[in-house]
């Protein structure tokens, strides 16, 4: 059985044997803006340091202890080639307000990148301002809301979504002022056709879709979409957070979006999942490209150069460029896999998730809501489990801790019971997806006491989540 | 482990029940609605005397799960709130048809609730 490892490890001030030291501001800055206050800094040395992070480093679990199965999160491994080569000095060592005749490298690489992103998506334009993918939807429902009004069109209020969207879907399109229509799926877990016919009106500014969907089915039907949306008037907007499942294999703008955002930390080599940086690159077709932000990344006489002189531009949405080190990361990985690379990571990724579908439904442990051809995730319901033990899909996440595994997505997407939603990536070893397999039957064959109660043998025992949102301890402490 | 459902009480198809008291309808939400959402730990009530219509957002219900929406059964005035939820939320999961009620409206159109499901409709439903 795994084990973790356990520290009762105190914060970095509270360690035996430090002693604080004041911090004397230095001499070179004048004395008005010197600091007054004393700061408490721990005086360790670096053994005491070292040790202090390592303890810390072997509580924790990442995509380098194992697999990490979250459905739309897209964990998997990132070559650490990428992070080296972000980390050189000619990278680091610069600043966004160094003249840019000393920085032309840095800009040919964001040129190179928004040419290479246009190929992979099939778009015609690029924006690397966004700084995550939600920021990325954010400004794909501005350039909706300026492309309307630019056409004289502003009376467009409504977006619709299906109800297996994303959740940072509507909460982008309602920043930016739209009214929300939710679209119930067909049993099948697609987009209804008839309801969408019935939903679109000249009332519909964007209709936003994520292909393969958070159920990990292709909608096939997306070229009808697509006509039924424009013909509409509308717009149709890819959330490219399931990129990962079609990569070389199809492109968005191919299908008609004229939309697109990608999570470059997803899909394209940046660790993430610890609050950031990402990286949420806005792709357009050509009717948009005149609102994307400034600066735009341009090139003259052989001269890569910011242009701030786009008059219908919706403005600046982040603070310099975009997240330079993710973009740099993304354009690494993106010349190292190559054409072909990419493609075969997305086909294994969907071969990993078939598989793994197929042997744990083959169990009987598991049921699966809708039977068509998955994609890069699954969904599998445990309301059978529910309905004989009263384990619920919670208590199988937390039970798999005990088992050295991440748990997978839970309770999502809301159209499905007890939902656990699981996308192995493309980078996990078949011993890799059988251990997580054989994990996830065993736990169903297991005493419900034990799976209830879990986990027993992790840092942090099962949470008070109802505690937490009612009386919150803030503290940097473990309890 | 089967979720209660009660006779005498209308019911949506949305997990909503209604309960018709004269001119006033108690609105709720189900068994199985809060068994779905888990431990709830927000409400967000309307304000009372708000006018509403059926289908429309009535309240949001925030558990340790998800956020959702609660729509209104039937359209009319709000006239009373259950205040008792604002402090203490878990109510709905401990009594879903009693203490736990949300919402009394003052019913416009009283056709509307015969539209709704009867007991047996809704335990097909679930």
């Amino acid at each position: 059985m795994y084990r973790s490892a356990i520290y009762d490890e105190p914060l970095l001030n509270e360690l035996l044997g430090s002693t604080k030291e004041k911090i004397k501001p230095l001499d070179l800055l004048p004395r008005s803006l010197q600091r007054k206050e004393i700061i408490d800094i721990p005086n360790l040395d670096e053994t005491q340091l070292v040790r202090h992070f390592h303890r810390l480093s072997q509580m924790n679990y990442g995509i380098d202890s194992g697999i990490y199965p979250l459905g739309s999160c897209t964990m998997k491994y990132n070559p650490k080639i990428c992070e080296h080569i972000a980390g050189w000095d000619s990278f680091t060592g610069i600043h966004p307000y160094q003249d840019i005749s000393t920085t032309q490298g840095n800009l040919e690489i964001m040129f190179e990148l928004e040419r290479l992103l246009c190929e992979i998506t099939g778009m015609d334009y690029y924006s690397l301002q966004p700084a995550a993918g939600a920021q990325g939807e954010f400004l794909g429902m501005l350039l909706s809301r300026a492309y309307h009004e630019f056409n004289n069109d502003s009376e467009r209020n409504e977006v619709i979504l299906p109800d297996t969207a994303h959740g940072t879907n509507p909460a982008s399109a309602t920043m930016a002022g739209y009214k929300l229509i939710e679209l119930p799926s067909t049993k099948n877990g697609t987009v209804d056709l008839d309801m969408l016919e019935k939903t679109l009106s000249d009332k519909t500014a964007c209709f936003m879709l994520t292909n393969p969907n958070t159920l990990g089915i292709f909608e096939s039907e997306i070229i009808e979409i697509s006509k039924m949306v424009h013909k509409a008037g509308a717009l149709l907007y890819y959330d490219g957070a399931n990129i990962n499942a079609i990569m070389g294999k199809t492109r968005p703008g191919d299908m008609g979006f004229d939309i697109v955002h990608l999570n470059l930390h997803k899909t394209f080599a940046t660790p993430h999942g610890g609050g950031g940086p990402g990286s949420g690159p806005i792709g357009v077709k050509i009717k948009l490209e005149k609102f994307l932000p400034i600066p735009r990344i341009a090139r003259k006489d052989g001269k890569y150069l910011f242009d701030y002189d786009v008059l219908q531009s919706i403005g600046k949405i982040k603070g310099f460029y975009g997240n330079f080190s993710v973009l740099l990361k993304a354009y690494i990985y993106i010349l190292l896999m190559g054409r072909d690379g990419l493609k075969e990571a997305s086909e294994i990724a969907v071969l990993n998730s078939n598989y793994m579908k197929k042997k744990i439904l083959k169990s009987g442990k598991y049921e699966m809501p809708c039977k068509e051809l998955r994609k890069h995730e699954f969904v599998l319901s445990c309301e059978k489990l529910r309905q004989e033990k009263e384990i619920r899909a919670m208590d199988i996440a937390k039970r798999l801790l005990d088992h050295g595994l991440h748990p997978p997505t839970i309770y999502f997407p809301l159209i499905v019971k007890e939902a656990l939603m699981i996308e192995p990536t493309e980078t996990e070893s078949k011993e890799d997806l059988d251990k997580y397999i054989n994990a996830l039957i065993k736990i169903a064959d297991e005493d419900p006491g034990i799976v209830k109660n879990a986990p027993s043998n992790t840092p942090v025992k099962r949470v008070d989540e109802v505690g937490a949102t009612k009386n919150p301890i803030l503290t940097w402490k473990m309890i | 482990m089967t979720d209660e459902v009660r006779d005498d009480l209308k019911y949506t198809e949305s997990h909503e029940w209604l309960k018709e008291e004269g001119e006033i309808a108690k609105v709720g939400i189900t068994d199985h609605a809060q068994s779905e959402l888990t431990d709830i730990v927000f409400v967000e009530l309307p304000e009372v005397g708000k006018e509403i219509k059926k289908g429309e957002e009535l309240c949001v219900v925030e558990s340790v799960k998800s956020v959702s929406e609660l729509y209104a059964p039937v359209s009319g005035k709000i006239v009373n709130v259950n205040k008792k939820l604002e402090d203490a939320p878990e109510t709905i999961n401990e009594s879903p048809y009693d203490e736990g009620w949300l919402v009394e409206i003052e019913v416009q159109d009283k056709s509307e609730i015969d539209n709704l499901l009867d007991a047996e409709s809704y335990k097909k439903l679930i």
